[in-house]
């Protein structure tokens, strides 16, 4: 318990001289301003640093706590509807229509018993980060088009989800690249809702948006139909490292 | 009998304990909650824009990513315009003024995280300048970056990788500063008093900020206290 004392006259002390100060508060700013830019420019080496040192620790698992750590090279989980949208494996259906001579409607089991085509390449993302060496095991989309029967006129792919609002579109040409899959498989396990199961697009030579996720639709057109991201400035043929202002190399296109 | 005397360890009895001291003017409390707000949007947007499994829930990107570049970019503006004010930025001038300039006790202060009771601070503590100087820095660094991921076409193409990836950093370390800055702020009725309302009382002031206090009363800083005495026993 304190004591309260009577308080004693106070004792005049010298006026004191002023306290000599230097500015560590505008140094402090400037430093950091310095260090951000430098880290704008010799960030991507660094990011690539910490990916490798981290590969060997974390993985893609349910909780993916792994990509909260900056650098490492883990997939992001982008949706621009509201929360993500649900088909049951049991339930899903992929329309092949337009232009072809036959429209299909295919199960999942119908894809599984098409000739399987698997790849084993990098995601990139366009904003930058980049998991290397996804496995992929899924169907040419190539393959599903010899099926359906492109008629002449047809140049063109548009691709449609469930999510209702995410679409895209290739060239044929495009689209019957080795590397263009319909994607029910990655990583060894079914394409999960978060990655845009059951089934997606998988677009390796191109920047992930190009890679439709939710996938229900495939039509076959006399011209190209810009997607969603194409409608928010990215652009339309997205290939890694010849696009969007990139000139980088992809790591393996293989 | 003020109410102050009746609080165990209030200070001696003679001093007017109950004196309000104003802390800071209309104008930086406006500028600090206008900032707190967008700071909160901020932090708030970011949360579903990086964690997966919020963004799996909430969805929505392109709206979010709209409302918090919105807010990036609002951020520093009612700081800016409060201190390009020639009447009513002179209190917010001030205190920059003093938050730039470190004296021994502020070096001394930062040191021994305040457990030195030889450092005096003036205004503001060593802790307090830290602070302050490093969200400054963050903010323009997040800016720069928010800008090279926005406008992505305009900058090489490593620097957009890079800029992402400061930014997540810049992040987290702001995101801490925040939480400590709250934390000090909510465990101090009197200094959070002194944002909300503009003033604080002598005690505090003379306890917190004794040479700002002894400025601000025209008084003679008190001498040194020895480390052993508690504050509430020093004597004048």
């Amino acid at each position: 318990m304190a004591t309260r004392r009577p308080m004693a006259p106070p004792t005049p002390t010298p006026p004191a001289p002023a306290a000599p100060t230097s500015p560590v508060g505008r140094r402090i700013f400037l430093g950091m301003a310095g260090l951000g830019a430098l880290g704008i420019v010799v960030g991507a080496r660094v990011q690539a640093g910490i990916g490798r040192a981290l590969r060997p620790l974390v993985s893609d698992n349910g909780l993916n706590l792994g990509a909260l750590i900056p650098g490492s090279d883990q997939f992001r989980i982008y949706s621009i509807t509201g929360s993500l949208p649900y088909e049951s494996p049991s339930a899903y259906r992929l329309t092949v229509d337009g232009l072809v001579s036959t429209p299909l409607t295919l199960s999942l089991d119908d894809l599984k018993a098409m000739p399987p085509a698997r790849l084993v390449r990098d995601f990139q993302c366009v904003t930058g980060w980049r998991v290397p060496s996804v496995e992929w095991r899924g169907v040419l989309v190539s393959d599903l088009l010899d099926r359906a029967g492109v008629r002449p006129g047809a140049s063109a792919l548009s691709f449609s989800s469930f999510d209702g609002a995410y679409t895209e579109s290739l060239t044929l040409g495009q689209a019957r690249r080795r590397d263009v899959i319909v994607a029910y498989e990655m990583e060894g396990g079914p394409v999960s809702r978060d990655h845009g199961g059951p089934v997606r697009l998988y677009v390796a030579p191109m920047y992930g948006y190009k890679s439709c996720k939710w996938l229900s639709g495939i039509h076959v057109v006399n011209r190209v139909e810009p997607g969603y991201w194409e409608g928010l400035g990215y652009d339309v043929d997205a290939w890694v490292g010849h696009s969007n202002g990139r000139s980088d190399a992809a790591t393996s296109t293989g | 009998m003020s109410i102050s005397e009746a609080l165990p360890g209030a200070g001696p009895a003679s001093r007017p304990r109950t004196l309000r001291i104003r802390r800071f003017d209309a104008v930086e409390r406006w500028v600090h909650w206008c900032t707190a707000s967008l700071m909160l949007v901020l932090v708030t947007t970011a949360v579903p824009l990086y964690v997966g499994s919020v963004a799996a829930l909430v969805g929505r990107r392109v709206l979010l990513e709209r409302v918090h570049v919105a807010a990036g970019l609002l951020l520093p503006v009612p700081f800016l315009l409060a201190l390009a004010g020639r009447r009513w930025g002179s209190g917010l001038r001030a205190d920059v003024a003093r938050v730039n300039n470190w004296t021994w006790d502020d070096r001394r202060w930062v040191r021994t995280w305040g457990r030195d009771r030889r450092a005096r601070p003036h205004k503001f503590n060593g802790g307090q300048k830290l602070n302050a100087a490093f969200v400054a820095g963050a903010v323009v660094v997040m800016l720069a970056t928010g800008v090279v991921m926005k406008w992505f076409t305009y900058f090489p193409d490593s620097w957009r990788t890079g800029a992402t990836f400061v930014h997540d950093v810049v992040a987290y370390l702001l995101v801490a500063s925040i939480i400590g800055h709250l934390a000090y702020a909510l465990t101090d009725r009197e200094a959070l008093r002194g944002i909300t309302r503009g003033w604080v009382s002598a005690w505090w002031a003379r306890h917190h900020s004794p040479r700002w206090y002894a400025e601000v009363a025209g008084e003679p800083l008190p001498s040194v206290p020895d480390a052993a005495t508690p504050w509430w026993e020093e004597s004048g």
